[in-house]
């Protein structure tokens, strides 16, 4: 089943189940391609949740359940027979906390590429370069490319993390507070990235902060316990929210 | 008295007693280098037994212990590796997972000898591989399995999982996660269970008495199917049941000083490749 509009990712009244919990209620939005569309809300409102739904990390965790419509690129990421290798290829992910793999840089961004058949020395090496240039790395690393990853600082190992996820060429970047854990001068070197990465990637990005999201959004979506309680664009939401709840939370009249 | 003089003398009784521990161990390896030095000579480590084990060396056990632990360990590390892997990353089930581990923490409490007997039943006498090393080093290697199933678990559930899902998230399947990413970085863990699980079989004389081991062979065994000697049952025949006791007690301490000679050289050995695994990770 193809959509029939350009809407890249579309969600129809999903509801996510944790064992009993019920994490995520009837949630329903579309995204359209080359976006940045950040999610707010407070903790535990399940935004990581929601995330991990469209490359499928949540099927790791024992006991969950989904149901609705989940569509990436028109097609239903959780009917039977879909290979999750495939869409996380598709759909990156960048965590929280850095997570280099205990490799050098070089092998961290290969990784993926390895792990996807491809063996071409020239052409990895290729691939890697331009990954690391798009994460604005290159400069910073081209001289210790076969060092450890570990022996770059928190911010520079996010931006390989980047790198790595970019180097597969998804179309769809998941950020998960991937500042969260950096200091001022790497968040926005992270913040300017993601702009920058837009013309090329459907980014989706969970942020705990305020300004970052009025500041590198297109749209936003405002969770609380599990429901979308509201979605638009970022200047509306932050401007002129319709909600009660949304002007509470963003103005800080939160709890 | 106060907080302060009470911890000092609480450290003061610790620090004792770990150097006691430290004190009692040295005085072991002190009391069988003085008593096996001795005996120490080239001839003792590359000849055979002669006039009754009075007299001669004991290669023929030295390489019957390094035939046994070589075969047990291809034998229990890949077996013992796999089923840690399975049991840590692909097991869903909690309930199998759990009934594993009962299995194998109650199979690592049996004593030596059942194995022995066990070994000699199926393997000797079922199979009819006779009195061998296959026979020992199945019977070895069943004993060491628990021992390197726990430590590889172990070596396994120290990998941050933030590793498995930064993989899983680019697209690579579960088998190269762990084939990849964890298992290297697993490795040095996993290669300290093997140095203990070596150190451990090296010195049992329990499980080849019956399946293995031989009084007296002054030659070299041909194939897997052949008996051994081997350096603790040596030890043992020395000391307990050769034709002249005291005549062989000399060669006895010898026998000893070579088995931990032999045990100190293999950790060592691995400590040497866990290093350059670790170094392989850090710096490349
Ligand atoms: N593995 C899990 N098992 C059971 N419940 C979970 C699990 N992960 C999350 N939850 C629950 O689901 C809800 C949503 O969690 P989620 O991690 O998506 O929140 P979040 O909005 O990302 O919060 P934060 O801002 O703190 O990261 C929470 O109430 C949490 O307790
Ligand atoms: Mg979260």
């Amino acid at each position: 089943m193809k959509s029939t509009n350009n809407k890249i990712i579309s969600a129809k009244h999903i509801n996510f189940f944790y064992k009993e919990f019920h994490a995520l209620k009837d949630i329903n939005l579309e995204i359209s391609s080359q976006s940045v569309t950040a999610f707010i809300g407070p903790s535990g409102c399940g935004k990581s949740t929601f995330l991990r739904l469209f490359n499928r990390m949540n099927d790791l965790i024992h006991g969950t359940r989904i149901e609705g419509l989940c569509l990436v690129e028109g097609e239903n990421i959780y009917a039977k027979g879909v290979d999750t290798d495939r869409l996380r290829k598709k759909v990156g992910m960048v965590f929280q906390k850095p997570n280099p793999f205990p490799k050098t840089i070089f092998e961290n961004v290969a990784y993926g590429l390895r792990v996807n058949g491809m063996g071409d020395k020239q052409f990895i090496s290729q691939r890697v370069e331009t990954s690391l240039r798009s994460a604005a790395l290159w400069e910073e690393v081209k001289d210790k490319l076969h060092k450890s990853a570990y022996a770059l600082s928190g911010g520079q190992q996010q931006r390989l993390c980047i790198a790595r996820a970019l180097a597969v060429e998804p179309s769809i970047l998941l950020m998960d507070e991937p500042a969260s854990a950096l200091d001022p001068i790497s968040t926005a070197r992270i913040e300017e990235l993601i702009v920058r990465l837009k013309q090329n990637y459907t980014i989706l990005i969970v942020t705990h902060n305020m300004q970052q999201a009025s500041r590198i959004s297109d749209q936003t979506g405002f969770f609380m316990m599990g429901e979308l309680v509201e979605f638009g664009s970022t200047k509306q939401i932050f401007t002129a929210p319709e909600r009660e709840q949304t002007y509470n939370y963003i103005s800080g009249h939160f709890g | 008295m106060n907080r302060k003089s009470k911890q000092t003398i609480a450290f003061g009784a610790f620090r004792l007693l770990s150097l006691a521990v430290m004190g009692i161990l040295l005085w072991i390896l002190g009391f069988i280098i003085y008593n096996g030095a001795g005996a120490m000579s080239i001839e003792f480590l590359t000849t055979s037994p002669k006039d009754n084990m009075t007299e001669g060396g004991i290669f023929p056990a030295i390489v019957g212990t390094f035939y046994l632990v070589v075969c047990s360990m291809a034998f229990a590390f890949p077996l013992g590796v796999m089923s840690a892997i399975y049991i840590t990353e692909y097991a869903s089930n909690a309930t199998i997972v759990r009934i594993i581990r009962i299995m194998t923490n109650n199979l690592g409490g049996v004593p030596s000898i059942v194995f022995g007997l066990f070994g000699m039943s199926l393997f000797v006498n079922t199979f009819g591989f006779g009195d061998s090393i296959l026979a020992g080093s199945l019977t070895l290697g069943l004993l060491i399995l628990p021992l390197v199933i726990r430590t590889t678990e172990e070596a396994l559930k120290a990998v941050p999982d933030a590793y498995r899902s930064g993989s899983l998230a680019l697209g690579a399947t579960k088998l190269q996660t762990v084939r990849r990413i964890v298992m290297p970085a697993a490795m040095p863990n996993i290669i300290t269970g093997l140095i203990l699980s070596i150190g451990r079989i090296s010195g049992e004389t329990a499980p080849i008495l019956f399946t293995a081991a031989a009084y007296f062979l002054p030659q070299l065994p041909h194939s897997i199917f052949d008996q051994v000697m081997a350096l603790p049952y040596h030890l043992y025949v020395l000391a307990t049941s050769g034709t002249d006791i005291e005549a062989s007690e000399g060669a006895a301490y010898g026998t000893a000083l070579v088995l931990v000679g032999i045990v100190l050289l293999m950790n060592a050995f691995a400590g040497v490749i866990r290093r350059y695994f670790n170094n392989k990770m850090k710096t490349y």
